[in-house]
């Protein structure tokens, strides 16, 4: 038996075993991951539909539609982020684990962001030419996802936490994370719409960037706080 | 060591106990009786951390282990009701992925050769979702074996062994005991365990 003492690099190699464990989790799950990319494309090809074939209409709802949708989409993935590790026990040991939980918290996050943002971001180009979009425009959604996606997981995982083992935590987490979700909406949107009526638009990419920034020092505090209350 | 002081559980509107007080030393077995509700695993929760007491302390080594979570943390090992095995995951992967959050850096034939000794070889590389209820248990059983936690809390480790099993168990248990470790731990079987002090708490009386 060998004894290993808890320095710098056995927290780095934790944190990079739980990203690696979620990945291979959720290879080894491709439906789950599958389920939230077809959700993403389907409600994105429903406005056409819904809404107006015409190219000059699509084009002007064409941010905000892809926004709504990689929001929900992103929201439907938060369910899996605590809830079977809570089932199989696996989260008890986490929160014993001699590491500090927000850190791991942190590795968790990403892990599902890698899995449920990233295909939403890179999926969102063909979505933008679909609706008629531009390349310039394109390429803006394209920042303003990679930067509001990870928001989204980190604020999501709050209210994942809280909601973990309530009956109906579902929906519940709907109403906790949707009102939260709505400043990175808007500035997310906002971007786009201001590149395409020629306005500045890094006025906003720059508050997503303080999102993001703010979002990942302090949610996975109150993340880990949450789910310490969750397990009690 | 380990120290509990006038410990209260609370679950709902009942108080399950009040005013538990104990000690443990190294070397030394705790074994906690009651019937079912009784409140075992809910104090063997509380002994992890993982439960806020309603009343009292638990301190480690003379300090609230609230207060030390990560040097706590590091010399606990915890078996609970469930598990902590992943299912989609091999055993051996279940238990590399956890000596790499422990921030142990073993090799794999350390690995391989728990999953041999408790009784898995040749099935090291099936997702656990295909093992047996006691299998399952035996892969979360190897971390015993890779541990060198002085605390062991185990709540009913001995369901769903088989004979074999529960030996092998009980003489691991013994071994910790022998190097100075603690165990606490609660079962309905009776299994015998040389130990050069063993206790008992009832959290019926």
């Amino acid at each position: 038996m060998s004894k290993g003492a808890i320095t710098q690099p056995s927290l780095f190699a934790a944190w990079r075993a739980m990203i690696v464990r979620d990945l291979t989790l959720a290879m080894r799950r491709r439906a789950d991951v599958l389920t939230t990319l077809f959700f993403f494309i389907i409600v994105v090809s429903l406005f056409p539909l819904g809404v107006s074939p015409e190219m000059a209409v699509l084009r002007e709802i064409a941010p905000g539609v892809i926004w709504v949708a990689a929001l929900l989409a992103s929201m439907l993935s938060l369910g899996r982020l605590f809830s079977d590790d809570y089932q199989d026990g696996t989260l008890e040991q986490m929160l014993l684990l001699p590491q500090p939980l927000s850190v791991l918290v942190l590795a968790k996050v990403l892990a599902h962001w890698l899995v449920s943002g990233v295909p939403l971001v890179l999926l969102s180009p063909l979505l933008g030419m679909q609706l008629g979009l531009d390349g310039d425009a394109i390429i803006l959604m394209m920042l303003t996802l990679l930067l509001g996606t990870p928001v989204l997981s980190l604020i999501g995982s709050v209210g994942a936490a809280l909601t973990l083992g309530v009956r109906g935590g579902g929906v519940l987490v709907s109403l906790l994370v949707l009102p939260l979700y709505i400043p990175v909406l808007i500035f997310g949107t906002g971007a786009v719409d201001a590149a395409t009526s020629g306005m500045e638009f890094e006025g906003h990419l720059s508050l997503l960037g303080a999102f993001f920034v703010l979002a990942a020092l302090l949610t996975p505090l109150a993340t880990a706080a949450a789910l310490r209350i969750s397990v009690e | 060591m380990l120290e509990v002081r006038g410990l209260e559980c609370v679950r709902g509107d009942h108080r399950l106990f009040t005013g538990l007080n104990f000690q443990l030393q190294g070397g030394e077995l705790l074994r906690l009786r009651g019937s079912n509700g009784s409140g075992k695993t809910s104090l063997l929760r509380m002994l992890c951390g993982l439960l806020e007491p309603a009343e009292g302390e638990v301190l480690w080594k003379g300090a609230d282990i609230r207060a030390q979570r990560d040097e706590f943390n590091a010399e606990l090992l915890y078996l609970g009701h469930s598990n902590g095995v992943k299912a989609e995951l091999t055993g051996f992967e279940n238990l590399r992925i956890n000596n790499a959050l422990c921030g142990r850096s073993l090799v794999d034939e350390q690995l391989y050769d728990a999953l041999a000794e408790i009784g898995l070889g040749g099935r090291e590389d099936l997702p656990t979702q295909a093992l047996s209820q006691g299998q399952k248990r035996r892969v979360a059983l190897a971390r015993l074996l890779l541990n060198d936690a002085a605390l062991w809390i185990l709540d009913e480790p001995f369901t769903a062994l088989d004979v074999k099993a529960v030996a092998q168990l009980a003489k691991l248990i013994e071994a910790h005991l022998q190097k100075g470790g603690m165990v606490v731990y609660t079962t309905h079987q009776e299994v015998e365990m040389r130990a050069g002090a063993c206790r008992e708490v009832n959290l019926d009386e």
